[in-house]
């Protein structure tokens, strides 16, 4: 087994083992620290599709994740009223919410992605912050869903067997969509799809010269990657039981491509290292202090300058070539 | 006669003033080795440019295989068959050179949107791109990065890349440049066999090599073909002599 693997399963193994242990010292609280971490894990995942595998760096998947977000918040508005939603009775089911999630987000993300993909490097960072603060703007307008106040989830919508109030089921369904999210970024990046999309990262003129047309295969990442997002953002509404606008705002874009850099750009535990770091960071350090993204920022500093593959780099060296 | 399997007729391509591309038809026929030779400056990569599909002509036209291939990318057309080799190296360079040439095996098979099977597990893709590696001598080095090959090494990869594709036609642009003396006379002999499986438009400087190898020598010269004839002739050319071979002709 690689490093990186192995380096996969002990950082899924202290993720998993949080939440128990959280309950046997007396500190429940931490079990939503551990929920909060997956959830980001997640949505770095899929981010790290586009930007690790396929070096497009997305400013904009905040509004994947807010459309996520949206998705849970509707669906569990329309149940609590027991108002129809498009003309059909929607179930508050977590499952529903994926798939209007991931529907809503991969919709978006072809249209916006077929434009935005036309472009390349610091012109396709503006254009993607461009689309998703037209969405933010768009939802904080809208008032039948809250417009700037936001959506509040009264009651999470359920998932089957498991009591989604409870915050250890909450989370055990965060950990498997995680494990889902991971089990899909690892076979995508060792197959002919994954192969061409890293291609195309490092000599985009090589991959057209063996006759692979780089532009569809970076569309379908880039819509893969908002899916997966997007089912995060749901993930997050349902914790905060609140579907906030600020999870469409840029700052969330930036928040998640800190994730990637800290943990390791491409690598697959590099999302969930940088979640459960960032986390963690967030939690003791917002202790002492309000302005703890100055450490944050330190830190980032230190692994751009000398650490470039981030944790994942510095525990498990660099990735094999195969 | 065969009919040419890549024909260009009167093109023209010009950067403002310049006439990089000055109504310039060639052909090549199956079998052959046609030679583009010129001094730096003539316009044969340009030539190979328009040819490939990174750049669009102002005028003339390009038929590969019968068909007009104009209106088509580089994608598409390296799909046809044209397997085209830089005159710097241009490969993936974090990947091996194994998985170099299996992304041209995977684009030959045709779909690349497969997204479980990990492609290390696909003998298909392997074998097909040891084989590739094997017939230019590099399959001991096949697990070694681009990144990290020799620079001959790096010429060898590209034209395994192009045969693993299958090119009906390759596009060769001096495929020696850089190598030592020993590797020039090795490759000379590898694209001596190679015309049999698909004809070679070969941009090359090394003169040895051209006049072992050509078929067909076309000189270039501003943009424009001044001779083209069998290697005997373009020697006793009076004008490619003035205008290029000097006196070492």
């Amino acid at each position: 087994m690689t490093r990186e693997r192995s380096l996969t399963f002990v950082l899924l193994a202290v993720l998993l083992a949080l939440p128990f242990a959280a309950q046997a010292l007396g500190h429940p609280f931490y079990t939503t620290l551990a929920t909060r971490m997956a959830i980001l894990a997640l949505a770095a995942v899929g981010l790290n599709i586009a930007l690790g595998l396929g070096g497009l760096v997305s400013f904009g998947h905040a509004a994947f994740f807010g459309i996520g977000g949206y998705a849970a918040g509707i669906v569990a508005t329309h149940a609590m009223n027991a108002e129809p939603l498009l003309g059909l009775e929607i179930p508050a089911s977590m499952p529903v919410v994926w798939l209007f999630a991931a529907l809503a987000a991969g919709i978006v993300a072809a249209v916006t992605g077929s434009i935005s993909l036309r472009t390349s490097g610091v012109y396709f960072i503006m254009i993607t912050l461009a689309f998703a603060q037209m969405i933010f703007y768009f939802a904080i307008s809208w008032k039948a869903y809250g417009g700037e106040d936001g959506l509040s989830i009264a009651m999470r919508n359920g998932f089957p067997g498991l009591n989604t109030a409870v915050p250890r089921d909450l989370f055990l369904v965060a950990f498997g969509l995680l494990l889902a999210g991971l089990l899909a970024f690892w076979r995508i990046r060792v197959s002919r799809f994954g192969a061409a999309l890293q291609a195309a990262r490092q000599n985009e003129l090589r991959v057209a010269a063996v006759g692979i047309e780089p532009f569809p295969i970076r569309l379908v990442a880039f819509v893969l990657s908002a899916v997966i997002t997007a089912v995060a953002g749901a993930m997050f509404a349902e914790l905060n039981r609140f579907a906030s606008p600020s999870m469409l705002a840029w700052p969330m874009s930036g928040e998640l491509i800190v994730l990637i850099i800290l943990g390791g750009t491409g690598r697959l535990a590099g999302p969930v290292a940088g979640a459960m770091l960032y986390v963690m960071l967030e939690y003791w350090l917002g202790g002492f202090t309000e302005r703890w993204q100055l450490f944050l920022g330190l830190m980032l500093l230190a692994v751009v300058l000398f650490a470039r593959g981030g944790v994942v780099g510095l525990v498990a060296g660099k990735p094999g070539n195969g | 006669m065969a009919d040419p399997v890549l024909q260009i007729e009167n093109l023209s391509k010009s950067f403002d003033a310049l006439k990089a591309t000055d109504d310039v038809s060639l052909d090549l026929r199956p079998g052959e080795i046609h030679a583009l030779i010129g001094p730096n400056g003539a316009g044969k990569t340009t030539l190979m440019h328009q040819i490939s599909g990174a750049l669009k002509p102002d005028a003339g036209s390009i038929r590969f295989l019968g068909k007009d291939i104009l209106p088509l990318g580089i994608a598409a057309r390296a799909r046809l068959g044209l397997g085209r080799t830089f005159q710097i190296s241009s490969l993936i360079p974090e990947f091996s050179a194994l998985r170099n040439v299996m992304l041209a095996v995977q684009a030959r098979q045709g779909s690349s949107f497969r997204f479980l099977r990990n492609v290390m597990h696909d003998r298909t893709l392997v074998a097909g791109a040891e084989e590739a590696l094997q017939r230019v001598g590099l399959l001991a080095r096949a697990s070694v990065s681009a990144a990290e090959l020799s620079h001959g090494e790096r010429r060898q990869l590209e034209i395994a890349i192009a045969i693993a594709l299958g090119a009906r036609a390759f596009l060769l642009d001096e495929p020696m440049a850089g190598m030592g003396p020993e590797g020039s006379r090795a490759l000379t002999g590898f694209l001596d066999g190679l015309r049999s499986e698909a004809p070679i438009l070969l941009v090359e400087h090394d003169m040895d090599a051209v006049f072992a190898l050509a078929d067909r020598v076309s000189v270039l010269v501003y943009g424009r073909i001044i001779a083209s004839g069998s290697v005997a002739e373009i020697r006793a050319d009076p004008a490619v002599r003035e205008a290029y071979l000097g006196d070492e002709g």
